[in-house]
């Protein structure tokens, strides 16, 4: 017993909070690495993540495409449809303050889930898991979904892939210098809007890629990314706006301590991360993992 | 032409007083509910479309003033929804206000209209507060409420051998009061409660707490919630194995909506309350199909109730000769309600319109021949028994 909870009962608290907090870190992600390269604050981010997953729906409904081509088909969609965005409309905002990115995609986000809204209802549609990964494990404290176990395998290596292209990379490399100093790189004869592009699409990719993921464990709703995307935002803040792999650790990190105040004082879970957020803006402002104090 | 003239100047003068009967000379309904979040597929723009199949119904006038339906979202917001009500009231000459989906808001815009001296009609909303500690003379509750979900629901499984429960509740007015209704009606037939768990609204993952109504080991587990928050209740509970492991799940309010957004695959099985299943009767069946029409999906209790509503509304005015609020109220009280949604409805004096309940059954995918035809009926509860004794009620309105 750990303050009247049974051990068993905490670890497999402790396992489900890590698996919500998969998705709080492939989210983060994708908003460190677009906060971080091109200066936006996305806040369609939670829409993007809706659209994966409404993609993964309809390419099963109509075009019987299975899950795992999903996991790949949809982040590409949603993709192409940042990368178009970015290019036709958020590109013109990139010298004005960042306050304007931020309202676009707030409107924008409005938008795409006022009409998915319209179509599709709010209750949404069910998805089911694929069949391999039906059924669960017992673990002998908890009975693990499998499918809920490959979630976090999968954000796992997608989070480490994303901070070694970006950190550890020559494209990376590009990157990173493009948003330090855009005329200089440009000079040396590297297309910079065309990465920074790339940059938004993979952002909205990302955030595809775990609407696709979230697909089977959450009902597929127009609302689905509304009651995530403030999380994600707070998650962002403590892990240090922009930093990649304070985006992963804190994701992951939060989602654990949300499983325990679920556990300890229920009603208070859903604020929880933010009373964090406030405490490290106090101590840390730069966030946990901020580089510049 | 001057007799032209005199004779339309005292046909003016005879149709004035009829038409003065009726304040500003129209009747305006609002219907105000969440139209964006959570409910918006258990009431939301259904409910709206349902009032305002009831007003063409009723012929687009009444004591030959012409009927407006007006709308707006108030975001489960009892303060936005607060204040929508006092624009409309104030400025918009809107007559009454209905629907009023979510405990909070109807609770607060039932009391602000005892002030304003307007009439609201609950449709959407589930606490029996309503008509309860916080009954109100002008107030009124058509569809369900929280005591019949208990009866229903938690009477069919405790009957099946389900005595100890442990609640996923919804951590505001319409979960507390699901809660305790259902939780003292168990108790009431023997069974006991073990505990109860408060999760905030609208969020996506319930597994910490299904886990922790699982280690309960209760032999029901009484979801004490709404809307999305009960479809992802359902749908994580078969994922961690809960109702394979022998546990049974008590979704206390669930309607056509949620099953048809979760699908008969994850509700088979499930047992439910409503006050109205649209494949029932002919009638029920004759406004569904209409309703389909205009709307692409079948109603729930919440869109015939609303239904059901506007037209009472209408008819007591019809009535009472006058659009006044005391002498419409008065005829609300007094005027049984039958119609297709309720057979011999009455209004008692807290304010509740007491009609039958159903306990309903999802079908296995299987046995489902005609799209949204999800459920069987088990049983017909009369609603002498599933809503509350109005001299039990605590309304003060009750004792005089």
């Amino acid at each position: 017993m750990i303050f009247g909870v049974p051990v068993q009962a905490l670890m497999g608290q402790l396992l489900v909070g890590l698996i919500n907090g998969s998705f709080y870190a492939l989210l983060s992600l994708g908003l460190a690495v677009i906060f971080g390269l091109l200066r936006v604050i996305n806040f369609a981010h939670g829409a993007q993540y809706m659209l994966g997953a409404f993609v993964a729906l309809l390419l099963l409904t109509v075009g019987g495409v299975n899950y795992w081509f999903a996991l790949i088909l949809a982040p590409l969609f949603v993709g192409l449809f940042g990368a178009i965005v970015e290019r036709t409309m958020l590109s013109r905002l990139y010298k004005l303050d960042h306050l304007y990115g931020l309202l676009f995609t707030f409107g924008l986000a409005l938008a795409i889930e006022g009409t998915f809204r319209y179509f599709f209802g709010a209750s949404g549609k069910p998805y089911a898991a694929p069949a391999q990964l039906t059924g669960a494990v017992n673990l002998g404290f908890m009975f693990l979904p499998i499918y809920r176990g490959w979630v976090v395998i999968a954000s796992l290596i997608v989070c480490f892939a994303v901070w070694f292209m970006i950190e550890k990379t020559r494209l990376g490399a590009y990157l990173r210098a493009a948003t330090e100093n855009p005329v200089l790189v440009q000079s040396f004869g590297i297309n910079v809007p065309l990465l920074l592009t790339l940059t938004y699409a993979l952002g909205a990719g990302l955030a595809a890629f775990a609407g696709v993921l979230a697909a089977p464990v959450y009902q597929v709703s127009p609302l689905m990314g509304t009651n995530l995307i403030i999380i994600v935002f707070a998650v962002v803040v403590v892990g240090g706006m922009g930093s990649i792999l304070g985006a992963i650790v804190t994701g992951y990190m939060l989602g654990v301590v949300e499983g325990l105040t679920k556990v300890f004082y229920p009603e208070a879970s859903n604020i929880v991360i933010f009373v964090i957020m406030a405490i490290v803006l106090i101590l840390r402002p730069a966030g946990l993992f901020g580089k510049d104090a | 032409m001057r007799k032209l003239l005199l004779s339309s100047v005292s046909l003016g003068l005879l149709a004035a007083p009829a038409l003065a009967e009726i304040s500003d000379g129209k009747v305006r309904i609002g219907i105000l509910n969440d139209q964006s979040g959570v409910y918006a597929d258990f009431g939301g723009k259904f409910s709206y479309e349902a009032a305002r199949m009831a007003v063409e119904d009723f012929g687009g006038t009444v004591l030959d003033a012409p009927i407006e339906v007006v709308t707006a979202d108030h975001q489960n917001k009892p303060d936005i929804a607060s204040n929508i009500a006092r624009q409309w009231y104030d400025t918009e000459q809107v007559d009454t206000i209905m629907e009023l989906t979510t405990s909070s808001v109807a609770l607060a815009v039932q009391a602000l209209s005892v002030d304003a001296k307007k009439i609201t009609m609950t449709t959407g909303a589930a606490t029996t507060e309503l008509t309860g500690a916080q009954c109100s003379p002008y107030g009124f509750h058509w569809a369900y409420d929280t005591h019949a979900l208990a009866v229903g629901t938690g009477g069919a499984l405790v009957k099946e051998g389900g005595d100890s429960w442990y609640f996923l509740t919804a951590d505001y007015a319409f979960g507390y009061s699901l809660e305790e209704n259902t939780g003292e009606f168990v108790k009431s037939q023997g069974g006991e409660v073990l505990g109860a768990v408060r999760h905030p609204l609208a969020i996506t993952d319930y597994s910490s707490f299904l886990l922790q109504a699982q280690a309960s080991g209760a032999k029901v587990i009484g979801l004490a919630n709404a809307g999305a928050d009960t479809q992802n209740s359902i749908k994580q509970a078969a994922e961690f194995g809960i109702t394979a492991g022998g546990q049974r799940l008590a979704a206390l309010l669930f309607t056509l909506a949620e099953v048809h957004g979760i699908g008969a695959d994850s509700a088979q099985g499930l047992t439910l309350t409503e006050s109205f299943y649209w494949n029932r009767t002919p009638e029920s069946r004759e406004f569904a199909e209409r309703f389909k029409e205009r709307t692409g999906a079948m109603p729930n209790m919440v869109h015939a109730g609303t239904y059901s509503a506007v037209t009472s509304y209408l008819k007591a005015i019809e009535a009472a000769g006058t659009d006044e609020t005391e002498a419409v109220a008065a005829k609300l009280h007094e005027m049984p309600v039958e119609d297709f949604f309720a057979e011999s409805g009455k209004v008692a004096p807290n304010g509740r319109m007491i009609s039958d309940v159903y306990l309903l059954e999802v079908k296995a995918p299987g046995d489902i021949t005609e799209e949204w035809d999800y459920f069987n009926v088990l049983a017909t509860i009369p609603g002498d028994e599933a809503y509350m004794d109005p001299a039990e009620s605590g309304c003060p309105l009750v004792q005089g």
